[in-house]
């Protein structure tokens, strides 16, 4: 199933490439178009529907201890969209002589197959009130790149930047972390009368119950390392994460990481009851690792009539989202 | 009429808000929010994109959270955060309920966080926080 650029997004110098954009400032301070202005907030509440009274009406706004009229608060970031004319130009040229910047990340991404773009999270923390003639520049600086996760959309990679908002002064008004995710379209179907009543993309899926005593092991898994733990003391592994050692009581442990090998210990499908985070049928193994634990986790890639008591299986990742990575297994390839 | 801080509870439930989306609100919300992404207003290029048809953007979740905790709080609230994750899209022909519960009162600073979320016929569009300072009951 290879795409056209299969491959170059998983080499090492792909990867750094993406990493040397960490903590750049891929958009310097940049003004808005206009500055507040009252007939931009009159559009704006009425698309929302909002009546709030202090958007549009000085008196009202002064009653409730304001020198004026103020912009709705989440109304930050449309002064500093570009517009209609910027986007329908489509990518701003890339620009070697002037150093890393957004549109060599884009374009990079784009090199990756990663076309699409989703906005996932936004996290906004307001300063102060805008009011009309502030006018507000925003930068932008990247905090992370994720590696490589299959989602609903598709694979792609979450892309987590901060957004500082300022006045003329340059006095910080509002920042904003947001994360978009930049994906490869899933490839098209023919439409399915079936599948285009399907909910898509899927709900999210349950979160795990997260303790003091497995929260490393979850921390791993997000970052694509499935770990055993280990007694400190007498060395025995252990599965699922606890406390205390079962074989030598012992409080001590540390860890390793597993070979990702292992072969189906047990399995069943779960037809019913059905969430919509999961596909059916749902193939849910005990898969028993090389290094002698055991674990329950999905299995991937066959379908229950395939599956036997024995089968060698191999360690997968699945990438729910952004905070949530678990292993499932498939097949060991050459293994009949 | 303006909430006070004294008279909100941990605990407290803001009432429901249906929001229908139309078409035409969702690409009324996306031009108002000069967001000009073609998602956002052509179903052809949406679907071609790996969407079922034109979607929300997220500059109108922010927006329809602000409007929705600042409707409750009243018009001499302040609203100083808005922190949220998008799940399932918003697509035409839904409507979206959102609702909201108070989780912590902040005496210091007379701040308020609300837990906000809301859910469409697909499940959660969006859940996240808002946080809004509301004035003392003498100074309303």
């Amino acid at each position: 199933m290879s795409g056209p650029n299969h491959g170059s997004n998983h080499s090492g110098d792909y990867e750094e490439r993406l990493a040397a954009f960490v903590g750049v400032e891929v958009v310097p301070p940049k003004p808005g178009q206009d500055p507040v202005n009252v007939p931009m907030i009159r559009h704006w509440v009425e698309a929302m529907g909002d009546q709030n009274p202090i958007y549009l009406d000085a008196e009202a706004a002064r009653a409730t201890g304001r020198d004026g009229i103020v912009a709705p608060a989440s109304m930050v970031q449309a002064w500093t969209m570009r517009g209609y004319a910027a986007t329908a130009a489509g990518p701003a040229p890339v620009n070697p002589g002037r150093g890393p910047g957004m549109a060599e990340l884009i374009a990079l991404l784009d090199e990756g197959g990663y076309t699409s773009v989703v906005a996932t999270d936004s996290e906004f923390e307001f300063h102060r009130e805008l009011v009309v003639g502030d006018h507000v520049s925003a930068r932008e600086v990247v905090e992370s790149i994720s590696p490589e996760k299959t989602t609903a959309l598709g694979v792609g990679r979450f892309v987590t930047t901060m957004r500082t908002y300022t006045d003329a002064g340059g006095e910080v008004v509002a920042v904003q972390r947001w994360r978009t995710l930049r994906f490869r379209p899933k490839p098209k179907t023919e439409p399915q009368p079936e599948a285009a009543q399907e909910p898509e993309p899927k709900a999210p899926r349950p979160r795990p119950a997260i303790n003091r005593d497995n929260e490393f092991w979850f921390a791993a898994a997000r970052d694509h390392r499935l770990v055993i733990q280990r007694c400190a003391s007498c060395q025995v592994l252990r599965h699922p994460p606890g406390p205390c050692c079962a074989h030598c009581g012992s409080f001590d442990w540390d860890t390793v990481e597993a070979s990702g090998r292992g072969h189906v210990y047990s399995f069943v499908v779960n037809h019913h009851p059905r969430h919509p985070a999961f596909e059916y049928p749902l193939i849910v193994a005990v898969v028993e690792l090389a290094e002698g634990t055991r674990l329950i986790t999905n299995l991937v890639g066959v379908t229950p009539e395939e599956v036997e008591i024995g089968m060698p299986v191999v360690l997968d990742w699945l990438d729910a989202d952004p905070d949530l990575s678990l292993p499932v297994f498939r097949l060991r390839e050459g293994s009949n | 009429m303006t909430r006070a801080y004294d008279e909100v509870a941990v605990g407290d439930t803001l009432p429901e808000l249906p929001i229908p989306l139309t078409r035409t609100s969702i690409v009324a919300t996306a031009i108002a929010s000069r967001d000009y992404q073609d998602v956002h207003h052509d179903p052809g290029l949406a679907v071609e994109r790996g969407s079922r048809d034109i979607f929300m953007n997220i500059l109108t979740t922010n927006g329809l959270v602000d409007r929705y905790v600042t409707e409750w709080a009243g018009p001499a609230a302040v609203v100083k955060a808005i922190k949220i994750r998008l799940g399932v899209p918003n697509y035409p022909g839904d409507t979206m309920v959102l609702t909201g519960t108070v989780t912590a009162k902040h005496d210091e600073d007379n701040r308020v966080e609300i837990a906000v979320r809301g859910m469409n016929g697909l499940g959660a569009h969006v859940t996240g926080t808002a946080v809004v300072r509301l004035p003392s009951k003498d100074a309303t």
